[in-house]
């Protein structure tokens, strides 16, 4: 920048004769300050018939984009102001957009910690009819559905992401993509009514198994370890695999111990991702799993109570004492939100400490 | 490179073919073959259980008019639940990951992009408390306001609704689920749109907005759309808000704010799964093999959309 500055302090004289228009600009916090009084301006329009914040803000975003725009282009002219604009636009769309989830974190926050409390983590809902009780044995059911789930789905998903970065071709590899992707789509109810029909084909009507839920959310999970496994894969440079080809190992080896070594932290990472997508799942485990109120830790025995299915019970059938029930819901809610994101936590952790230490 | 093309051996066969090398290849192969198959299985077992509904006679099915009749607004509802969604959310999207991408100051734009990416993995069965106990209630005045003056709109026919849990704040709270998708996707591509043309454009004097009109969103066009696509297939599945906020009637109507409008395919199997018994589990497995056809649909054209601008997609 020090060496431009002189070019434009030689030639001001010149732009002013009139060759080239000079490039007159808006001070800095100018666009703000029209901004702030267009907002002022609308706080105003709304206190003309009842002051409303919902109006306020719909006037405010409106004729505080305007006068941006009609200030910009008195002064900076047309392709400036149409820059602010977009500018005022894409801003105040994304300050709309958080609106709502700002105020979902609030919410399960404020509503949630009601009962977030030792007792939440500790007992089971069997024999409560009122207050008390707890999702302890949902909590465990969900931990074991899930790790169920992983069980079935990583070792098929990783070994297809393999087959389809290190050995396939022609038409199979195109139409296992193709599907994959597809099958990324299939609504999560879909895949509980597929577990559902699979396990009443086998084992007659009215059954209900921890297990049935864990193959209902391997079959959302397995695209998901596919297609993040098959991108990590991809990543590990050529370079290493045709280095141990040169030294005669073979392609097997070079797979388990070059590439994924190489690759493990990201594994690591897509699987674990895939873990937090499924966790919070509800509706295939309404269909496959159902809900009890005692602990059951067997998944192939009955059914067993997980904490989402827990959590819309609790709400959409509360028993007497209403308020109660509600309450558990929120903290169960909030529960799963944490584990969530505690989820996606330990994935950055793990592609921040395990990743290669290669130069870009 | 070149050295491997020299012409003494064509790489047609491998030379030497371990047992190891056959059994970890063939497992690899295996497991492909096997998501084929389950994509296939889930389609034949979801048609097998749904056999039995669709060869009854129409008075057995629920409603007694045959099973067309009793999935049709269930399909009606679907559908505008998603596209409500989709229509809201898109625009909004586009607008987050160009805040994210090039407006958001350097500091805090990673942070963002890290929380926005959060929200896409809050569980549904959240957003739908959420809807139910803070936008439903918000939104009545809208529902009131809207009957009395959009009426004439076939949309806002009305009457109102007076707890809010209308087909329109479903469709605002699928919105609000499938925001962070597409915006994610979207972040990802503008971010990827090549350097060289953006700088370009710059440093032949485009403004901003003119810098990302011409070098990056025509090359995150398809990404937007394969992020649309996804947050319509997942709209169009979306159960657990569906079935927590929606109080709904039977009727097929597109009146968005009144107490009559149809559920969806995916939140009707939630409610009435757990109860069903004989035949009502037959028809509720059709109308999600129904559910799956749609969504199939959907997925293969996103695909096809994508694959046919391959050219210009962040993967080369």
């Amino acid at each position: 920048m020090s060496t431009e500055t002189q070019a434009p302090v030689r030639s001001a004289e010149e732009l002013r004769s009139g060759a080239i228009r000079p490039q007159r600009r808006l001070p800095r916090l100018a666009p703000l300050g029209l901004y702030a009084a267009g907002i002022a301006l609308g706080a105003l329009l709304s206190a003309l018939g009842g002051f409303s914040v919902v109006l306020t803000v719909i006037y405010g975003a409106i004729l505080g984009t305007l006068a941006v725009y009609i200030g910009s282009r008195l002064v900076e002219g047309t392709r400036k102001a149409t820059d602010r604009l977009v500018t005022a636009l894409v801003t105040t769309a994304f300050a709309i957009a958080m609106v709502p989830l700002v105020s979902l974190v609030y919410t399960v926050l404020d509503k949630g910690l009601a009962r977030f409390d030792s007792q939440f983590f500790t007992a089971s809902m069997f024999r409560v009819v009122g207050e008390g009780g707890g999702a302890y044995h949902a909590i465990l059911g969900t931990v074991i559905i899930t790790a169920l789930a992983a069980a079935i789905s990583v070792p098929i998903g990783l070994l297809t992401a393999i087959y389809l970065v290190e050995y396939g071709s022609g038409k199979l590899k195109k139409a296992i993509t193709f599907f994959v992707d597809v099958m990324t789509g299939i609504p999560s109810i879909v895949a509980g009514l597929f577990a559902f029909a699979l396990f009443t084909l086998l084992f007659g009507n009215g059954i209900r198994l921890g297990v049935m839920g864990a193959v209902a959310l391997s079959v959302l999970m397995i695209p998901v370890v596919v297609r993040s496994c098959e991108e990590v894969l991809k990543l590990v440079p050529n370079e290493l695999r045709e280095a141990s080809y040169a030294l005669g190992v073979p392609k097997w080896r070079t797979v388990v111990k070059v590439v994924l070594p190489t690759a493990i932290a990201g594994l690591g990472t897509g699987v674990t991702l895939a873990v937090a997508r499924v966790v919070g799942e509800t509706a295939p485990l309404l269909v496959t799993v159902g809900l009890i109120t005692g602990t059951n830790l067997n998944p192939f025995d009955g059914r067993m109570a997980t904490l989402p299915v827990f959590a819309y019970y609790q709400l959409t059938q509360p028993g007497v004492d209403t308020q109660a029930f509600v309450d558990r819901a929120w903290t169960a809610a909030l529960v799963l939100i944490i584990l969530v994101m505690a989820l996606n936590i330990v994935a950055r952790l793990i592609s921040r400490f395990f990743a290669p230490k290669t130069g870009r | 490179m070149t050295a491997t093309k020299a012409p003494t051996e064509p790489p047609k066969q491998r030379p030497v073919r371990r047992p190891g090398d056959r059994i970890f290849a063939g497992s690899a192969k295996g497991s492909g073959i096997f998501i084929l198959v389950v994509l296939a299985g889930v389609a034949a077992f979801l048609i097998s259980e749904a056999l039995p509904a669709l060869t009854a006679s129409s008075e057995e099915i629920p409603g007694g008019e045959g099973l067309a009749s009793y999935i049709a607004p269930l399909v009606v509802g679907t559908l505008i639940a998603a596209v409500l969604a989709l229509l809201v959310a898109t625009p909004l999207a586009v607008a987050i990951a160009l805040y994210v991408s090039y407006y958001a100051p350097r500091r805090i734009a990673a942070g963002l992009g890290y929380v926005i990416d959060l929200l896409a993995a809050i569980p549904s069965v959240v957003y739908g408390f959420w809807g139910l106990a803070v936008l439903a209630p918000a939104l009545v005045p809208f529902h009131v306001w809207a009957a009395d003056t959009l009426g004439f709109i076939p949309l806002f026919a009305g009457p109102a609704s007076n707890t809010g849990r209308t087909m329109f704040t479903v469709g605002l709270v699928l919105a609000v689920m499938i925001l962070p998708i597409i915006s994610a996707i979207s972040r990802e591509v503008f971010s990827q749109a090549p350097a060289l043309h953006r700088e370009a454009a710059l440093a032949l004097g485009a403004t901003r907005w003119e810098m990302i009109k011409m070098a990056v969103l025509p090359y995150g066009k398809s990404g937007v759309i394969a992020g649309a696509m996804l947050g319509l297939g997942r709209a169009l599945g979306e159960t657990m808000a569906v079935a927590i906020v929606l109080s709904g009637g039977a009727a097929a109507t597109i009146n968005l704010i009144s107490n009559s409008s149809p559920s969806t395919i995916a939140s009707n199997i939630a409610l009435r799964f757990p109860e069903a018994t004989g035949l009502d589990v037959n028809t509720l497995i059709a109308s999600g093999l129904v559910l799956f056809l749609i969504t199939l649909a959907v997925n293969m054209l996103a695909r096809w959309i994508v694959n046919r601008r391959a050219d210009f997609s962040g993967a080369n």
